[in-house]
């Protein structure tokens, strides 16, 4: 039926945002991040040129630019009933809906308690508006302090005018200016009307406060949001509404690139509640639509009854035959052969030949699902060759373009609801669902309809983090310092493997990574910390190998190899920052002061921007027999109490500390869950764990105590925190697993190893 | 067939009997507060009360429901009053990164204070074992917890 080909399914993925690619801040999705100089950014947002803002998009109370509203650019708006801050970027649970706006209101001087938040629509003006690679806080401090201060500058310039008297004599604090030797003071409300009428002055005579002068910044501040989360108000994309709203579900290839031969759509259409069903032949991009059958319903209910009820002969030609099974197989062979050298510095066979003392070690780990606990969701209304979405997604703006092709229409006819989400790490980051919810309004036009996901759905079609296995030799000098280190891996085709700014890159002078691609069909895509999330693990767990090769303290190894004080070249990791961490976390943790019966284990790893080092104190049970793993082998069972992490992070001057801290505690938590029983098999093409009865997350009663230290030196920007701490994590644990028992770990997740959790 | 949400009787005639409570909230009485995590019981996003027992919606048929009241978490509170000490304390403790566990969390906890007004670390795990939070804010949850029982008693 279908002419589209879906053979070279796995070969359209888009390369995924690491942050050791040489260039900087890459998806090659169809419209790139808006990056702004500082000249186009004010012209943007209206900071030259003076007067109000002309491209500026009002929400709800839509009031005429009449003079009596404040608005010198997209992200404030002051009138005499109230100051309204936007926040440009999309809520994902990363806290940028409370953190971004507080950026503005420091500069701004307001008081948090007179500001009301709402999400900014969506326009170019904002700049960049997606969630990802924690690139939020680093790309919105100059632009948001900016257009903060700026208003500020202009409500002083008004009351100055006012009162007759130099601006140079104001002050403000807590939404007023004040002026002292007179003791007057105004609102900023009721200075609105006068500011409006003020020259928006030039970026060079806005001056920042003085950190010090901070009353908002590193406080800690409830989300925005809150208040409506514990109400259960409407907020997510899934709870969008809409009169006369229709519920649609959308049946796929189980093996991915499978094509619809015929469905029972006359036995479905006949089913209560169903109102339309039928066969969409995809847009030929895996990223975009994959060939299904679409049923719409008048329930999700009815529409998810008759999903079960559809039965559709797929034509499996092109269709995934992946295997996890025999992928195990094949990486064990090619590990052991020559790959793509892509990094070979000094004399790596000399250096293996002089030195006797070395370990080997055979890292894997398993694919696994994004599995955000919002299900993928999206709403669509197509009416008059327009098309209206409602999305619940981390790339608003670039999966605009991809779902206009869907509907067969241009991207101007499109416009879209950023609505919260609920969880992203990455799947968000794409927009499948979007693609999928504009084809089916296409075919039930003039009727909104909400396409709903199934949570099997949800990890069925995920893009996965891929799996990967390294074979890694390493050799210590006879002072135990590290001078070989052999990488050889093989991951899923379109993954590049590790990257030039990887650990240990530029540390250790002998230096091989060989890389092969396996190919595989299934979608792999960014997953929280894409790259460093499974390197991590990989390359700080066989440090502390080679650390107890040469009879060494971890700690002591790792800051060696740190070295002395520099910014490596690739990248931003700053060694003397890197060090800095390792010894905060360490001392904080107890490190020479270990708890009888105890095991510690310390990994340090830079990512997206962050320096984090993490300790673990766990304790391991005795051997209780053996049990079957996912791979049928028979393993020694061993139960896991993870009793502490402790972190010490330096992502620059904290926005939000209230956010920070519970970024950097979710974070430990996913990367234990994840570390310890979260894995996704393939047979024949299909995924083998399709709901939480399999695909195990962490819970309550497992969760350690998370101590959180942040490290600000004052000589830095803020930089992102929805990444940086999940690597460190696993390898924390698991060398605090040898430290306790002397077993050494080096399976993900590890209860491929016998380990579970207690 | 009659079903008594947050103390309001809504007459559900026409829809069909076996209708999970979760979709009948979502789609026919547009309480969205309740969310969909799994539709197997196993995420907890969808935890309403039924008279003081916290169920999951998702797997509970809404003929089963019978003459109970069910309360969800938009019946906590009501827009217009203040919010309960238990909703507070997960204001004040800044639980929620997503959210979008949050409404099942609460519930749990509901059911949990009224049966237990002092719960113990242990008690608070197990009340809430069936309850997946993706973000891990499983600490502040606990947290927001003993807080909220505080605040009741």
């Amino acid at each position: 039926m279908t002419t589209l080909d879906y053979s070279d399914i796995g070969k359209v993925i888009p390369r995924v945002l690491r942050e050791d690619e040489t260039t900087p801040t890459v998806f090659t999705e169809p419209q790139p991040p808006i990056k702004l100089d500082r000249r186009q950014f004010l012209k943007l947002t209206g900071l030259v040129g003076g007067g109000l803002m002309l491209s500026f998009a009002p929400l709800r109370k839509v009031r005429a630019q009449d003079g009596t509203v404040f608005s010198p650019n997209v992200f404030v708006k002051i009138d005499a009933e109230g100051i309204l801050l936007y926040a440009p970027n999309p809520e994902i649970g990363q806290g940028v809906k409370t953190s971004l706006p507080m950026m503005l209101a420091e500069e701004l001087d307001v008081a948090w308690e007179d500001v009301r938040v709402v999400q900014a629509p969506i326009d170019r003006a904002y700049g960049g508006q997606f969630a990802g690679g924690s690139m939020s806080t680093p790309t919105s401090w100059e632009p948001l302090r900016t257009a903060g201060a700026t208003a500020r500058h202009m409500l002083v310039e008004a009351a100055a005018q006012k009162w007759q008297v130099s601006a140079d004599t104001l002050s403000t604090q807590n939404s007023m200016v004040k002026h002292a030797s007179s003791n007057r003071e105004i609102s900023y409300r009721e200075l609105a009307a006068d500011a409006a009428k003020i020259a928006v002055p030039s970026r060079e005579s806005i001056k920042f406060k003085d950190p010090k002068q901070y009353r908002l910044l590193g406080k800690r501040i409830t989300g925005v949001d809150n208040d409506a989360i514990v109400r259960g108000k409407p907020l997510f994309g899934i709870d969008q509404m809409l009169p006369g709203l229709k519920y649609a579900v959308y049946q796929k290839c189980p093996a991915i690139g499978g094509t619809v031969k015929s469905a029972n759509l006359d036995e479905v259409k006949k089913m209560p509640g169903v109102l339309q069903a039928g066969v969409l032949e995809g847009t030929g991009n895996a990223m975009e639509v994959l060939p299904g059958v679409f049923i719409i319903a008048d329930s999700t209910w009815a529409a998810f009854q008759a999903k079960r009820a559809l039965k559709v002969e797929w034509d499996e030609n092109n269709a995934s035959k992946d295997s996890w099974s025999e992928t195990v197989t094949q990486a064990s062979k090619l590990v052991e052969q020559a790959g793509n050298r892509t990094v070979d510095t000094g004399d790596v066979d000399a250096a293996f030949a002089a030195n006797e003392r070395q370990a080997e070690g055979y890292y894997k780990y398993f694919f696994v699902s994004h599995a955000p606990l919002e299900p993928q969701n999206c709403t669509a209304m197509f009416k008059d060759g327009e098309l209206e979405l409602w999305a619940p997604t981390q790339t608003p703006t670039w999966g605009m373009g991809p779902a206009a092709r869907a509907a067969g229409i241009d991207q101007s006819k499109v416009k879209l609801n950023q609505l919260r989400c609920g969880g992203g790490f990455g799947r968000r980051l794409y927009n499948d669902f979007m693609c999928e919810a504009a084809a089916i309004a296409k075919n039930y036009p003039g009727v909104p309809v909400k396409l709903q996901w199934t949570r099997e759905d949800d990890i069925s079609y995920d893009l996965f983090r891929g799996g990967g296995f390294h074979k890694l030799r390493g050799c210590v000098d006879e002072q135990g310092k590290v001078v070989g280190w052999h990488n050889r891996h093989a991951t899923i085709t379109g993954d590049q493997g590790i990257g030039s700014g990887q650990f240990p890159m530029g540390m250790v002078d002998n230096l091989r990574v060989e890389h092969t691609g396996i190919d595989w069909k299934h979608r792999c895509a960014a997953w929280r910390a894409p790259g460093s999330n499974v390197f991590g693990f990989v390359l700080m767990s066989f440090l502390h190998e080679l650390a107890h090769a040469g009879g060494r303290d971890h700690r002591d190894v790792l800051l060696e190899l740190l070295g002395e004080e520099r910014l490596m070249n690739r990248g931003g990791m700053h060694t003397g920052r890197a060090a800095a961490c390792v010894k905060l976390a360490t001392e904080k943790a107890g490190w020479t002061n270990k708890k009888e019966g105890r095991g510690l284990g310390v990994a340090f790893y830079y990512s997206h921007a962050g320096h984090i080092a993490e300790v673990a104190e766990v304790s391991v049970g005795d051997v209780e027999g053996t049990v079957t793993n996912r791979q049928g082998k028979s393993v020694q069972k061993r139960s896991l109490k993870v009793h502490k992490v402790t972190v010490a992070a330096d992502v620059g001057p904290i926005i939000n500390l209230s956010g920070a801290e519970n970024q950097v505690q979710g974070s430990v938590v996913d990367g234990l869950s994840t570390m310890v029983d979260l894995a996704i098999t393939f047979e024949n093409g299909r995924v083998q764990e399709t709901n939480f009865d399999k695909y195990r997350m962490l819970r309550m009663g497992e969760t350690p105590e998370v101590e959180v230290h942040f490290i600000n030196t004052g000589e830095h920007s803020p930089t992102g925190l929805g990444e940086p701490a999940f690597p460190p994590l696993a390898p924390a644990v698991g060398n605090a697993i040898f430290d306790a028992c002397g077993y050494r770990v080096r399976t993900l997740p590890i209860s491929e190893e016998g380990f579970y959790l207690v | 067939m009659k079903v008594s949400v947050n103390n309001t009787t809504h007459d559900l005639t026409g829809i069909d009997p076996s209708t999970p409570l979760l979709w009948v909230l979502r789609d026919h009485l547009n309480l969205v507060g309740t969310k969909f995590g799994c539709g197997i019981s196993q995420c907890g996003a969808c935890t309403v009360l039924i008279d003081d027992t916290a169920v999951k919606s998702c797997i509970y048929p809404i003929s089963a429901v019978g003459d109970k009241d069910v309360t969800t978490i938009e019946g906590l509170a009501s827009d217009e009053e203040e919010l309960t000490p238990l909703q507070q304390a997960w204001v004040d403790v800044d639980v929620a990164q997503c959210g979008y566990c949050q409404a099942g969390q609460i519930m749990a906890t509901e059911a949990l204070l009224r049966e237990n007004p002092n719960p113990t670390d242990a008690d608070i795990n197990t009340a809430l074992a069936g309850h997946l939070c993706r973000c891990g804010t499983y600490l502040r949850v606990r947290e927001a917890v003993k807080v909220a029982a505080k605040h009741r008693s």
